[in-house]
This record gives structure tokens, C-alpha cells and sequence, in this order.
């Protein structure tokens, strides 16, 4: 596959990749040149993916941005057992060397990072797949009818639960009434007692808050569903009334968002890792003297930062770092963190050396949230200038808000919790005891984009078929926006309206 | 590997072009690629289909950044969206930054809209060369010696040869390591143009189709200084009174009043005959307004200026309407009732910043 040249340097690098311990599936390298590499990243690394046209947009895209010189594409790694990678055919040799360093570091988080451990490490024939079925519908019921569902489907890919694969399910649930089974009346639990003792041994507050327990959990179970649930794509396949293929669609759309969910998952720790991991291996290893200006130079490119945008290759680098020395330096724990005597913090060094071995178990348990939370340091927003921007209204700019390491903390773990993307719910599946569909958007501060979210309802609708409804905040009122197919509504969730409900509840 | 991404990007091409799939067609936005042009930032457009998600109003968001200023620094236009990785394996990528030329920028609109070349009328033997500093040499004169590739190859070299001292880093360049830039001449035949901007500055025109206005003619400047060697640009504001103007002046001023166009038509008329005489010029008059005019009897007055004077002297005659809040928008009907068999008139309405495009494409789109 590789030309002699790039084989030997392969081998090199695995070599030492393999030394420093770094524990990977097999990489398979193609050489592509700039046209087919930009190809099989339209396809998100998967040549053989199903088609669609937003697959030729990012095409476009990149094509564009190579051919005027503005960005090109330099590493490409696939998520799979054995791993793929690509390279550019036109990079010089200090580049690939740079470019299969890189890759190994990728590799070895993919296998090791426990985020990724349910996905599905046959990916590449999955899609395969996937693209198989696509085409076969596609010949069936003709281009228009399937592109115009997976642009539905597509529009609420992010409708996932991103701990869903590793919750362990009950069976699913069969109604009980459908069975033929009676409802139990409901009687509290007593414990035995004299008559005497009765009044102490089972009071009668005690009772009344266990019947009320119980009713609650039989109003519950009334409910469709009985708890909110966030993977709402799952909710639409199982309970949509939907054709067969549009079915299979539907579900191979979710399949891939929860494929691709853990590197979104770990952006910044996957980059810093692999970073970290190709300047090592470069500048202790690899590097000849003669090429050093060039790696210096594309080493420095990757980790440009631009205001505005953090960028995951430089932070995590430089987190990993942090957190090797720290550890080196046995920089953490009680007695670190509640010395306040600055020069002794500065020159705090007991000599552990037990930095690599933290990096590796940081690699293996953490996801970027629980990396920025636990890793970020006063110092290290410090020295990193980092900052949090927010959008003035007068001047029509964004500009720097604060430079408070809480603050960006917060800014930048909200940013990171669901992807930086509004939690929504199913909340009811027979909303109005009509089989309209009821999600409820939790609300954390910041509103949804109006005309995307209606436009997103409406797709919602066309799958779900009957009405469908969003319950939100729009500035300061809570709202209930809802589809039926036909025209939007919106209507203020009054006050007066829930104590309607409340009054109508069975007491 | 088979590879079918030709189909999915034809497909994604007539999505964009409206073609097919027509109720995708709101989704469609241009977002840029940021190019540099010396100091400026210029932007390529890019269409991109976004499929609507939940997601947050981005402008409520704000987010995190990383570098110097004290809070209050503007760190970037309320027009971009924040920097939010999208989900997937995003490939890795390098923002490289580029200067973009005036040529290829021309190159890139051209592309984007698939404009006809224009064939231009007057000179057309006498052929100029120009020349273009396209690549990199070993020899040349100092003046045009470059920097930094040199600066590289003697960093190099002193590294490789053992002599570079990291205390002490100096670096001196010997004969070797000079690189300096390389030319091409290019043969371009000689023709000159001259664009006439005229705008209706009557109260209605706000800052907002000033700014249409403003994008628009920016583009036009663009395309037509990549087809022609000697681009002149002249500006005619007026209101119910015309008067000649300087760029600035033009896309700043706002007066009251009325709107009485043939003034605007009888000025231009006036400019091309005392100094660009058609044999040797390509003419371009374009105007701007809301199509709000004073009255029916100008309007009559306009319709002859432009058949017995205009037209005969102008490769294209435009007209670019705005849209605002006060104008009637009755002009355009007028030109088109009237005129509508005059090939050399091309009418477009502007409605938007996403008419723009569209719009640039009326004009430029018949290659005269």
C-alpha cells in the first residue's frame, strides 16, 4: 500500500509509538492525492457511505478551500479495528512523519478511551452497509421521496442520549391492563404490631406518605413515557408510524450519531493526545536536523490559536503537559492546594515522576467535560490567556467579557455539556390523550433559535405524523410552540393553565 | 475505492442553483471563507445548506477564547456563528492565511456565478503585458529578494551544518540560501471601461439599501476590473438635482426631498459624450434607487433620455432596485413595461443581502 520509503518510516514510528507504551489497533495508510482526500472527508473518512447531497456540500467546501489556498486537510483517521488513515500524497516526508505520529496517538485513544468502548469497531463495513440499504430504497421508492426523509432524519440527528450506551435496559414494557391484569388497590405497608403499639409502630402520617408514593408511581406509569427521555430518535423508531424502510433509516441515522458521538465527546483531549504524542515521538525520536525548521513550522500551525475560538489541539496539548509535570512534580492533593505561599508553590517539586503513568489513566477515563473540570487550573487559564466573550448588542461585535478562571470554567463546560447543544425531551406520547407529541426543552439559561426550532418541528411532524409540540422559554415567557402538520402555534404556558391541571388531578 | 462524490456535488450544485428540491431553498445560506487582501479581510463565498437543528441563538451563547486584551476587546463581528465544532471526525485542518488578489477573487466570483467572459468592443489588436509575481527563484535582484523564504534557508543551513548558535542567533544568509520572487508576463489585450454609479439619495434610500448598494457595486468593480485593463468608476448622486461626487460622498450621503431621476440620466448622458466617446470605451451605467420618481412625467422624460442617449452609447444599461419601506418600487415596472424589448437594458431587484448574488448574476450574467 505505502511506498518503500513511507513503509520504512511507518515501521519506525511504530516502533517508537509502541515504546512509549501507546496500545493501538492496526493502522492501514492510503496515499491519496488532494482530490481523493478531500473525497473520502466529504464522506466523513467512509468512501463507501450512503449518498446525499450535504456529503458533495462539504466537498465543495473543502475543494474550495484548497484551491484557493485557504485550508488543507492534513491527517484523516478512522474510528474502526483496523484503524484507516489517510495521507496527502503531496506533503513532504517531515509532514507523513508528523502526519502517522499523529495518527497513532489517535489509534490509541480510540481503543483506550473508555467513552469509546461501545462503538462499533467494524464501522467501515457498517457503512458500507448503510449505503447498500440507502441505495436499495433509493431504487425502490425513487431519490426524491428517500433524500426528502433522511433531510428529516438528519434534522434531528442530535436528538440523542449520549450515556445512552451504557445504560443497561429493562425489557420493554408491556401494559399490564393489556394483559388483563387488575390493578391492585392500593394499601400501604404495616408492620405487625400489638394494637396497643399501633399508632407508633405504623403512624398514620407514615401511611398516608407511602399511599401517596404509591399513587404517584401508578400516575406514573400511565404516563407514555413513564420518565422524560432525551434519545428521542429512539422514542420515533419505536413508536412512529412509520413505513419499514423508513424505519431502517431512521435507526442507521441514529446508529452513526452515536458512532461519532464519543469523538465529539472527547474533541479536545483526542487532539491534545495526539498532539502531544506526535511531538514527542517527533522531537525526541524522529526528527533529522534538517528537517526541524519544517516541522517547527507546521507543529506551530496546528496550534495557532485565533481569538474567539478555542482550539483543541492547542489546549489539550497543553493540559496533557500541565498535567504530566504536576504529577512529576507531585503538584496536586491536600497539602499542594492549601499552600498559599506562592514562591513555594513555584518551586513545589517532590520528585514523583508519576507524570506519564497519570497521563495515561487521564487518556483512559476521562471525556473533555470531566477533563476540563478536573484538569483546569487558575494557572493555567493564566497562563493560557484564556477568556470568556459574550455578544454586545450595540456595537454588533463579540468581545471579551472575562478573564476569571471560574468563569471560563463554566463558560467553557457549558459549551461542552451536550455538545454545546439544548437538552430536549420527550416528555409525552399521547400529549392531549390524542397521540400528539409532547418534548419539552430544558431550559438552562439560554434560549433555542426560533426559526430553526419550528422548522425543526415541522420535520419532527412529518415523521411523528400527528401534531407535535415543543414546550420552551422564549425570552422571558414559557411558551408551548406546536406543529399540526398545517400551521405553527404558539401559545403562553399561562399560570391559570396549570392550575387547572393541578385542580383536575385526581387527589 | 469507488468513489461517487460527483453525484452527491452536482445534486448539492442544483439544490443550490433551485433546480430541484426547491423547499431546501430557504436553508441555503453564504457563508464565508476569510481570504486577505493586504490588510483587509475578504471573504469567498461558500453556499451551504444548513438542515435546521435545536439549537441555541447563537448570539445569546457567547463562549470561550484564548488571547490578549483587556475585557471590552472586540474579538469579531456579530455576523459569524461562534466557533462550534460540529460532530463527526472532523479531519484536521489548517486555516492557512492567504492573500486573495483583486484577480482572484474576480476568478472565484466568476466561478461561483458561472459568468460569461465579456468580448469587449474598442481596441481590441493592441495587446499590453503585464507582468505577475507568481513563484520563487534561486537568482534575481535584491530588490525583489524574499525575506522570509531566505531567512528560512539559511536557518536551515546553519542548523544542518552545526554552526546555528541558539545563544547567540544570528543568521546570515550567504549566496545559497537567497530566494527571490519570480514573474510571469501575461498578455492581456488592451480595453478600457468606464462605470457610471448613479443612486437615488432621496430621503427613502436608508442606510440599509445604501448598504446593498454598497456590496453590490463592490462586486460589479470586482468582475469588471478582471475583464478590463483600465477601469474608470464614476459616481452621480441625486435627488430631485444630480450632481457628480467622490466614492466617499456617494455611498455616505443622505439628503431629503424629492426624486427626479432624468436629472441623474441627463448628467451621465452629459459625462459620456464630453469624455468617453464609444468607439474607444466599453460603457457601464448602472443605477440604484428605491423606483420611487417624482412624477409620471419624468418618468416619460427618463424613458427618452435612455433610448436616444443612452443606450446607443452603453455595452449594458442597469438597473438595480432597492427595496424600501417608502418606495412605491414603481419605476422598475415602468422600465419594463416601456423598454422590455430593449436588449441592452437589464433590470434586477434587490430585496436583500441574500438577493445580491442573484442579482450580480442579472447583470453580469449576459457578458456585455
Amino acid at each position: 500500500m505505502l511506498p518503500p520509503d513511507l513503509s520504512e518510516i511507518r515501521e519506525e514510528i511504530r516502533g517508537h509509538a509502541a515504546a512509549y507504551g501507546l496500545d493501538f489497533f492496526e493502522v492501514i495508510f492510503h496515499i491519496l492525492d488532494f482530490k481523493g482526500i478531500n473525497e473520502v472527508a466529504a464522506y466523513g473518512g467512509f468512501p463507501t457511505r450512503y449518498p446525499h447531497w450535504r456529503f458533495g456540500m462539504e466537498y465543495d467546501r473543502l475543494s474550495k478551500g484548497y484551491k484557493y489556498g485557504l485550508q488543507k486537510i492534513y491527517e484523516m483517521v478512522i474510528n474502526n479495528d483496523p484503524c484507516y488513515a489517510y495521507l496527502l500524497s503531496a506533503n513532504q516526508l517531515v509532514d507523513q512523519k508528523i502526519v502517522m505520529a499523529h495518527v497513532y496517538g489517535h489509534c490509541d485513544f480510540f481503543k483506550n478511551n473508555v467513552w469509546f468502548s461501545k462503538t462499533n469497531r467494524k464501522m467501515v463495513d457498517e457503512m458500507a452497509n448503510h449505503g447498500v440499504r440507502i441505495q436499495r430504497y433509493i431504487e425502490r421508492y425513487g431519490l426524491e421521496k428517500v433524500e426528502a426523509f433522511i433531510d428529516a432524519s438528519l434534522s434531528i440527528e442530535n436528538l440523542i442520549d449520549y450515556h445512552a450506551p451504557f445504560i443497561q435496559r429493562k425489557g420493554k414494557q408491556t401494559s399490564r391492563a393489556l394483559n388483563g391484569e387488575e390493578e391492585i388497590p392500593l394499601r400501604a405497608k404495616r408492620f405487625k404490631s400489638k394494637d396497643y403499639m399501633n399508632d407508633f409502630i405504623n403512624p398514620q402520617e407514615a401511611i398516608d406518605a407511602e399511599i401517596r408514593r404509591l399513587q404517584e408511581a401508578m400516575e406514573k406509569k400511565k404516563q407514555f413515557p413513564e420518565t422524560p427521555q432525551k434519545d428521542v430518535l429512539r422514542f420515533l423508531i419505536e413508536h412512529s408510524p412509520l413505513e419499514n424502510w423508513e424505519r431502517d433509516i431512521l435507526s442507521l441515522i441514529r446508529e452513526e450519531s452515536y458512532y461519532f458521538a464519543p469523538q465529539a465527546q472527547t474533541k479536545i483531549m483526542n487532539e491534545g493526545w495526539a498532539t502531544f504524542w506526535h511531538s514527542t515521538i517527533m522531537t525526541q525520536k524522529c526528527l533529522k536536523d534538517s528537517e526541524l525548521i519544517d516541522y517547527a513550522d507546521h507543529h506551530s500551525g496546528t496550534l495557532g490559536t485565533r481569538p474567539g475560538v478555542i482550539n483543541p489541539y492547542k489546549v489539550g496539548l497543553e493540559l496533557f503537559r500541565d498535567i504530566e509535570e504536576r504529577w512529576n512534580k507531585g503538584r496536586f492533593g491536600k497539602e499542594y492546594e492549601e499552600c498559599d505561599n506562592i514562591a513555594e508553590k513555584k518551586k513545589w517539586d517532590l520528585q514523583l515522576g508519576l507524570g506519564r503513568e497519570k497521563i495515561f489513566e487521564v487518556r483512559k477515563i476521562y471525556n473533555d467535560i470531566t477533563f476540563i473540570d478536573t484538569f483546569l487550573t487558575e494557572e493555567f487559564c493564566e497562563k493560557h490567556k484564556l477568556f470568556t466573550y459574550r455578544f454586545n448588542s450595540q456595537t454588533g461585535m463579540y468581545e471579551i467579557a472575562d478573564r476569571d478562571y471560574r468563569k471560563v470554567k463554566a463558560k467553557l463546560l457549558f459549551s461542552l455539556t451536550n455538545f454545546g447543544q439544548p437538552l430536549i425531551y420527550v416528555v409525552n406520547g399521547n400529549y392531549r390523550n390524542r397521540g400528539e407529541l409532547l418534548l419539552k426543552h430544558q431550559h438552562e439559561g439560554v434560549g433555542l433559535k426560533q426559526d430553526y426550532a419550528r422548522d425543526t418541528l415541522k420535520n419532527l411532524q412529518s415523521i411523528w405524523r400527528r401534531p407535535v409540540h415543543l414546550e420552551t422559554i422564549v425570552g422571558e415567557d414559557e411558551v408551548r410552540v406546536g406543529f399540526d402538520g398545517k400551521e405553527i402555534v404558539e401559545e403562553k404556558i399561562g399560570e391559570a393553565e396549570e392550575e387547572k391541571e393541578k385542580a383536575e388531578a385526581p387527589s | 475505492m469507488v468513489i461517487k462524490i460527483e453525484k452527491d456535488h452536482s445534486r448539492f450544485r442544483q439544490i443550490v442553483k433551485g433546480t430541484i428540491r426547491k423547499n431546501l431553498k430557504k436553508y441555503i445560506s453564504h457563508t464565508e471563507m476569510i481570504g486577505r487582501r493586504g490588510k483587509e479581510l475578504v471573504s469567498i463565498p461558500v453556499p451551504q445548506i444548513d438542515l435546521p437543528h435545536f439549537k441555541y441563538g447563537q448570539k445569546e451563547v457567547g463562549g470561550v477564547g484564548q488571547g490578549d486584551g483587556p475585557p471590552g476587546t472586540p474579538i469579531g463581528s456579530g455576523d459569524q456563528d461562534g466557533g462550534s465544532g460540529e460532530a463527526g471526525n472532523q479531519p484536521g485542518e489548517h486555516l492557512l492565511e492567504v492573500e486573495v488578489s483583486i484577480e482572484e477573487l474576480a476568478e472565484i466570483l466568476g466561478e461561483e456565478l458561472e459568468l460569461p467572459r465579456i468580448e469587449p468592443r474598442g481596441k481590441k489588436n493592441i495587446i499590453s503585458e503585464k507582468g505577475r509575481y507568481t513563484g520563487i527563484r534561486r537568482v534575481g535582484p535584491e530588490s525583489l529578494r524574499h525575506f522570509k523564504r531566505t531567512y528560512r534557508e539559511a536557518l536551515k543551513r546553519q542548523i544542518v551544518s552545526g554552526t546555528y548558535n541558539h545563544e547567540r542567533p544570528v543568521i546570515i544568509p550567504v549566496r545559497e540560501d537567497k530566494r527571490f520572487r519570480a514573474w510571469k508576463e501575461q498578455q492581456h489585450p488592451e480595453s478600457n471601461a468606464v462605470i457610471v454609479y448613479m443612486m437615488d439619495v432621496s430621503g427613502s434610500m436608508g442606510d440599509e439599501q445604501k448598504e446593498l448598494v454598497r456590496i453590490e457595486s463592490f462586486w460589479i468593480e470586482t468582475w469588471l476590473r478582471s475583464q478590463y485593463d483600465g477601469l474608470k468608476i464614476r459616481y452621480i448622486i441625486h435627488d430631485a438635482t444630480a450632481r457628480e461626487v467622490d466614492k466617499e460622498t456617494f455611498y455616505h450621503t443622505r439628503e431629503s426631498g424629492g426624486t427626479v431621476i432624468s436629472s441623474a440620466y441627463e448628467l451621465c448622458s452629459r459625462i459620456i459624450k464630453q469624455e468617453y466617446s464609444p468607439e474607444d470605451w466599453n460603457i457601464y451605467p448602472f443605477h440604484f434607487s428605491d423606483g420611487d420618481n417624482w412624477s409620471g412625467g419624468d418618468t416619460a422624460r427618463c424613458m427618452k433620455l435612455l433610448k436616444e442617449e443612452l443606450f446607443p452609447v452603453s455595452n449594458q444599461f442597469s438597473y438595480g432596485q432597492v427595496k424600501s419601506h417608502y418606495g412605491s418600487g414603481q419605476f422598475i415596472k415602468d422600465l419594463n413595461q416601456h423598454l422590455s424589448e430593449e436588449e441592452i437594458l437589464v433590470t434586477s431587484e434587490i430585496n436583500g443581502k441574500d438577493d445580491i448574488l442573484r442579482s450580480i448574476k442579472d447583470f453580469l450574467g449576459k457578458g456585455r
